[in-house]
């Protein structure tokens, strides 16, 4: 939707092919399976998925926050530059400056034995050449653009002194300290409470305006990608099964998996006691892959065709790409 | 139908917060003053943000810890007065259900033990009995009691273990389940699969739920009537569809602004602020801090629980001073005048 300067600029991270897989016991184990998009600056793309459809690891693998044993391949270019197999200290240069991460849980990713200033101060001066008095200057300065009142004092404070909404945002405070282009919040506002996720939310979308940063959320909450994203990914057992605009993929879902997520959440306009659409199953086991598409064991929809062959994810529509042999909507399933 | 299942009048429970070195910090005000009922056949939906006192509302009613003040009658018989024997047994009509199957299922033991582990406590048939229970709980939850009875926890999904967490709730045969956020660590899917179950033991069984949860979708999808929870006080009660379609209290309607993806979402309305903290409650009403029409009357006066009959319905009860849909006896403002009044 945002797309006014990508004519000119082209796509700030442009991911191929990736493919994360770990070593087990009972074989390799595919977490993301040749995942492949592309996202244009001041764009909003939320990754929706279920636990274990390989959101966060797709991500991960982009900031090169994987386990040693993962091995990563295909490639994810930022403005360009690959990112896929550097050096920590050449990833390091990416961090924090081009990308930066916000994660779930505020108080399992701060230091509780440190003030929260300092922890904000810090992440000014690994990566700027700056005075601690300037870091300090600037960690304020973040207090304030992430709203926290009274930044001067709140700067001397331990995690354990603020509440799970303050805590997530010195997270971003931190994320944003030098400024990135691409901000990745995965599952940011899932520990929170609703009405402190929604300010959370507001402040990354207000964010994202004032700095003109790219955002790109990661969640399991189809509601929330609604809400705040400009273009929606639907992961399946580590592939992208659909990929659409958010107005389109809301009004026109073609994959079947979708489809059942929609259904599957309790709405406030459903009447009461009704039952839910349900599918039954679970999702496969990432270490035998089924060989056709891996979402026909549980699709309603599902050939014969579906359990041989697996669909590729290709651009049906304009902007909207689905992996479905036989999907939603005006299709007909022969 | 003529006598509630479960009457809870004046519910109070405090905790003593310590500071450093175990010195006395101050008293928590979990649950104050807390009063509803549930009907036999009822599911009554509470919903509240963390920290409102939700779950510290259903351990009071399971007398663990007992609470400080308040009658809780169930079943006729006051649980608040009942002590080891009787307590057990006034008890056992009442099973609970927690949030993360996999915390409160013993890791060590079997599917088929911790089911029958409750039959056992209650001395209630044989041994060839209590096994035919345990396959009739397990068949009714979903689970094949041949396949899944001789496995471990952790060899089941989390949607497996909370149906065995459902069916050891089960298997004494008991009129109530308190549900405290029973599928909130579940997938959606799972979640769906898990919700449809309650609604299909509801209609065989013919069960009560008290069923918590922070999700007010969730809440309203499983819920006869849903009670609407803040810092430790009820602010609103009603048949689940009124108090969605026409909420009275502000802090409802906060709630409902802040759903995301929600389709008649108003704008952003979210409400500003955190909640104050359950050691200092505010005097009055506890939302003024934060509320979009609070006055000074707020302040000075707690706001009781009274029924609206503005509504279309019976039974929509609200604690505001000046409620969303003003009562036909309002004293202070009419509705044009909240208007005017700035944030």
């Amino acid at each position: 939707m945002n797309r006014v300067n990508s004519v000119s600029s082209g796509p700030l991270l442009e991911v191929e092919d990736l493919t994360v897989s770990f070593p087990g016991r009972r074989g390799e184990l595919r977490a993301v399976n040749g995942v492949s998009y592309s996202l244009y600056p001041q764009q909003t793309l939320a990754i929706v998925g279920e636990s274990g459809s390989g959101k966060t690891v797709s991500c991960r693998a982009l900031m090169g926050l994987l386990p040693q044993a993962a091995v990563v391949t295909g490639s994810a270019r930022f403005v360009g530059a690959e990112l896929l197999g550097l050096t920590d200290d050449q990833m390091r240069r990416h961090r924090g400056t081009n990308l930066a991460m916000v994660f779930q849980d505020p108080s399992r990713s701060l230091n509780p034995t440190m003030k929260v200033g300092n922890q904000i101060a810090e992440a000014v001066r690994v990566h700027r050449d700056v005075t601690k008095a300037q870091a300090r200057e600037q960690a304020v300065e973040l207090l304030r653009l992430v709203h926290i009142p009274v930044p001067g004092r709140r700067f001397h404070e331990y995690p354990h002194q603020l509440s799970g909404g303050m805590r997530q945002r010195i997270m971003i405070a931190i994320a944003l300290a030098c400024r990135p282009k691409l901000l990745i919040a995965d599952e940011a506002t899932t520990a929170l409470d609703v009405t402190t996720q929604a300010q959370i939310m507001d402040l990354l979308l207000e964010l994202r305006a004032e700095l003109g940063m790219t955002l790109m959320l990661i969640s399991h909450d189809l509601g929330l990608a609604r809400s705040c994203a400009d273009e929606v990914i639907v992961m399946y057992a580590g592939q992208i099964v659909e990929q659409a605009p958010t107005p389109q993929l809301f009004t026109r879902v073609r994959m079947p998996y979708t489809e059942a997520l929609f259904e599957a959440i309790p709405q406030l306009e459903r009447p009461a006691h009704s039952p839910l659409p349900v599918i039954g199953g679970r999702p496969p086991d990432l270490s035998a892959l089924p060989a056709g598409c891996s979402f026909a064991p549980r699709c309603r929809r599902a050939a014969d065709d579906c359990r041989t062959a697996a669909p590729p994810l290709a651009e049906h529509e304009p902007g909207h790409r689905w992996a479905c042999w036989h999907p939603c909507g005006n299709g007909d399933p022969n | 139908m003529d006598t509630p299942l479960l009457e809870v009048r004046g519910l109070v429970q405090e905790f003593v917060a310590r500071d450093y070195g175990g010195v006395k910090g101050g008293v928590v005000h979990a649950v104050s003053g807390v009063s509803f009922s549930v009907w036999p056949g009822e599911t009554l939906g509470i919903v509240g943000e963390t920290g409102s006192g939700k779950s510290t509302l259903a351990r009071s009613v399971l007398q663990a810890p007992r609470p400080k003040a308040g009658t809780i009658t169930f079943r006729g018989a006051d649980l608040t007065t009942l002590r080891g024997k009787d307590l057990l047994q006034a008890r056992r009509h009442l099973q609970m259900v927690f949030q993360d199957p996999f915390s409160s299922l013993d890791p060590k033991w079997r599917v088929r033990d911790l089911v029958a582990e409750p039959l056992i406590a209650y001395r209630v048939g044989d041994r060839a009995a209590r096994r035919h229970r345990v396959d009739q709980v397990l068949e009714l939850v979903g689970l094949d009691p041949a396949a899944h009875g001789s496995r471990r926890p952790r060899e089941l999904s989390g949607g497996q273990a909370q149906r065995v967490a459902i069916a050891r709730a089960l298997a004494i045969e008991p009129a109530m389940i308190i549900c405290d956020e029973p599928v909130s660590s579940l997938d959606v899917l799972i979640q769906a699969q898990v919700l449809n179950l309650f609604e299909r033991l509801r209609a065989e069984l013919r069960l009560s739920y008290l069923f918590i949860a922070h999700d007010l979708a969730l809440v309203k999808q499983v819920s006869d009537r849903v009670a609407v929870m803040y810092l430790g006080k009820l602010c609103e009660v009603g048949p689940g569809e009124e108090v969605y379609r026409q909420p009275l209290h502000p802090y409802t309607q906060a709630l409902l602004d802040s759903v995301p993806g929600a389709a008649n979402a108003k704008a952003a309305t979210t409400i500003r602020g955190e909640p104050p903290s359950p050691v200092h409650p505010p005097s009055g009403c506890r939302f003024r801090t934060r509320c979009p029409r609070a006055a000074q009357r707020c302040a000075d006066e707690e706001p009781v629980m009274r029924e609206l009959p503005a509504g279309n319905t019976a039974g929509h009860s609200v604690a505001c001073h000046f409620p969303l849909v003003p009562a036909a006896d309002s004293p202070a403002r009419s509705e044009e005048k909240i208007g005017e009044t700035p944030r």
